[in-house]
């Protein structure tokens, strides 16, 4: 179903029509309201009245997850603070989050588009949609939450963990739609069988996935366990949280990008020189409507690609297909981002513990893993087997209290890690996507 | 009074073990006693041997995390009930034993058990008190 007829279906012309006036209103805004990108604008040599049709977005610098951390926490946004209702924030490549603001209009805006992927998806008035996201800084959990109540179906906002009780509220309730991540969408239905409740049995008719990368082998496995239709969906906090893209349940064939609130764009991450439609690269989106942190061409290191032919769904936007992987070594752990730079500040925080490190990251029973190796060094060291298993659960609680993610920490051998030759090989990742 | 123990840290890896043994028979030094403590992912072997030094010297160069400890060796008659007393004397004085093990002399009829406590020199003066014989550290070495 399509929420928005009007603006879904727009024909090419009209949408790109509003996307270059909305465009040039931007790029206006921005560089008399952000300092940042003022100073970004006039070192490239372009003037916000360059911007004369949609391919001269090609002149305007890009934005970096490095760029937000430089100005945090508000240094990007482009609204005085007491217009500013809402703060969410993501993981930073170190110690400090990456955080967005959103004014009253821009959470709107956010329920609007959040609305059209949950019909897109299959969802309308009268579903029960189990909300099993991370709510909190996360975008995730709040995110579905005000799409459900603008589209008028019942949100239960379960939130994350609890597990078995989560399956007992989905099935005393009756809920029809399930929202959480793909990885945690099979552990609710491997620990629903442990129960000896077949989830197939379930009134599930539909699945909404993502905050992590899937394959369509996991959609199968989903579809098949579950008993419900799984589509991928797609965002990011820097961006807006999620509502960027939806698939359709029609197709199940790529993600429809609202073009009339986002442009996308796919470069190439070596040179940053845009790509045609069709090649894979990386996504970079420029946000046409948000008002308190507007971004020019941000680069989301995730890689992609995008493509014009028509859906039969009827909605005239570009879709974007599944990320295939990344172009930084960001890792996404059960729906959390994880820079192995964030590891090490804390490693290095410690003073006690040597800063050689290497994360193992695994998939069992459908749930992610993170095992982070430490050397150990003679000053750590004792004879005692308590202090040593002290040091791991310390060094454990240190990363969850950081960066929000369980882990396990087994110290090795000193020179047991491989040292760097040329890029170190801090990260390796078991899991098969 | 007190017995010097060297302790190598090892990763639950086939082959490390022997790599420890070699190391040290191929420094010319011997083994006296020897625990391991194991965890599922780690353990720790605890070593006393003939030449501390040299020993704690190849390990080192082979890349062996080494750490020295003091710990007590006290003799115990190997008949039932000799460990018992020990332990009941140190019980009473509420010390703790961090952890022990054992080995029987080969030349008489006594064992000896290594201790490590948490406070060395209180639990020393306590064994001697109630006349348990506390080994020197050179006579353990040259066992």
């Amino acid at each position: 179903m399509i929420y928005d007829e009007e603006f879904e279906t727009l024909p090419r012309e009209a949408l790109e029509a509003l996307q270059l006036k909305r465009l040039q209103h931007l790029v206006e805004r921005v560089y008399v309201t952000v300092p940042f990108y003022k100073k970004a604008f006039d070192e490239k040599g372009v003037k916000p009245d360059n911007i004369k049709t949609l391919e001269d977005i090609h002149k305007l610098p890009f934005t970096t997850k490095e760029d937000l951390r430089d100005n945090y926490p508000f240094g990007m946004f482009a609204t005085p603070m007491e217009n500013v209702v809402r703060i969410h924030a993501s993981s930073g490549t170190t110690g400090k989050p990456t955080v967005v603001g959103y004014t009253r209009r821009d959470i709107d805006t956010w329920a609007e588009l959040m609305a059209r992927t949950l019909a897109a998806a299959g969802t309308h008035k009268g579903d029960i949609v189990h909300n099993a996201y991370g709510y909190g800084l996360f975008t995730g959990g709040l995110g579905f939450h005000y799409g459900v109540e603008r589209l008028g179906a019942s949100v239960v906002p379960v939130s994350g963990g609890n597990t078995k009780r989560q399956v007992m509220l989905m099935k005393d309730f009756g809920a029809t739609v399930l929202t959480c991540t793909p990885s945690y969408a099979l552990r609710l239905g491997e620990v629903a069988r442990e129960e000896g409740i077949d989830f197939r049995n379930l009134k599930f008719r539909v699945g909404v996935f993502g905050a992590e990368p899937w394959t369509e082998n996991m959609r199968k496995e989903i579809e098949e366990e579950l008993g419900l239709d799984a589509v991928d969906i797609y965002g990011l906090s820097e961006v807006m949280g999620p509502g960027v893209a939806i698939e359709c349940a029609e197709a199940k064939h790529g993600l429809h990008i609202f073009e009339d609130h986002f442009i996308p764009e796919i470069i190439d991450p070596e040179t940053g020189d845009p790509l045609p439609y069709g090649e894979p690269g990386e996504l970079v989106f420029t946000t046409l409507t948000k008002e308190a942190v507007p971004l020019i061409r941000y680069r989301t290191r995730d890689l992609s690609v995008l493509y014009r032919e028509p859906c039969r769904c009827g909605r005239t936007l570009v879709r974007m297909g599944r990320i295939t992987g990344r172009s930084d070594d960001m890792l996404i752990i059960r729906g959390v981002n994880v820079f192995p730079t964030q590891i090490e500040s804390v490693l290095m925080a410690r003073k006690d513990v040597s800063p050689y490190y290497q994360l193992i990251v695994d998939r069992k029973e459908h749930m992610d893993t993170l095992e982070v190796e430490v050397e150990i060094s003679e000053e750590i060291f004792s004879d005692a087997v308590k202090d040593l298993q002290n040091m791991e659960r310390n060094i454990e609680k240190d990363i969850k209290d950081m960066l929000g993610v369980s882990c396990k920490v087994r110290l090795v051998e000193p020179r047991s890690i491989q040292r760097s030759e040329g890029k170190a090989r801090r990260v390796i990742d078991k899991r098969k996507l | 009074m007190r017995v010097e123990q060297i302790s190598i840290f090892l990763e639950n890896k086939a082959g490390r073990l022997a790599e420890v043994t070699r190391v040290i028979g191929e420094a010319g030094v011997n083994i006296r006693a020897l625990s391991l403590a194991d965890t599922s992912d780690f353990g720790i072997l605890r070593l006393i041997v003939s030449d501390n030094d040299k020993a704690k010297a190849a390990l080192k160069k082979h890349g062996f995390t080494v750490g020295k400890t003091n710990v007590v060796a006290v003799e115990v008659e190997d008949r039932p009930g000799g460990l018992n007393r020990v332990l009941e004397v140190l019980s009473r004085q509420n010390i703790n034993v961090e952890y022990m093990y054992a080995f029987v002399q080969h030349t008489g009829k006594n064992a000896v058990i290594i201790f490590r406590f948490d406070d060395t020199d209180a639990a020393i003066s306590l064994l001697k008190e109630n006349g348990i014989k506390v080994l020197e550290g050179k006579t353990v070495y040259t066992l």
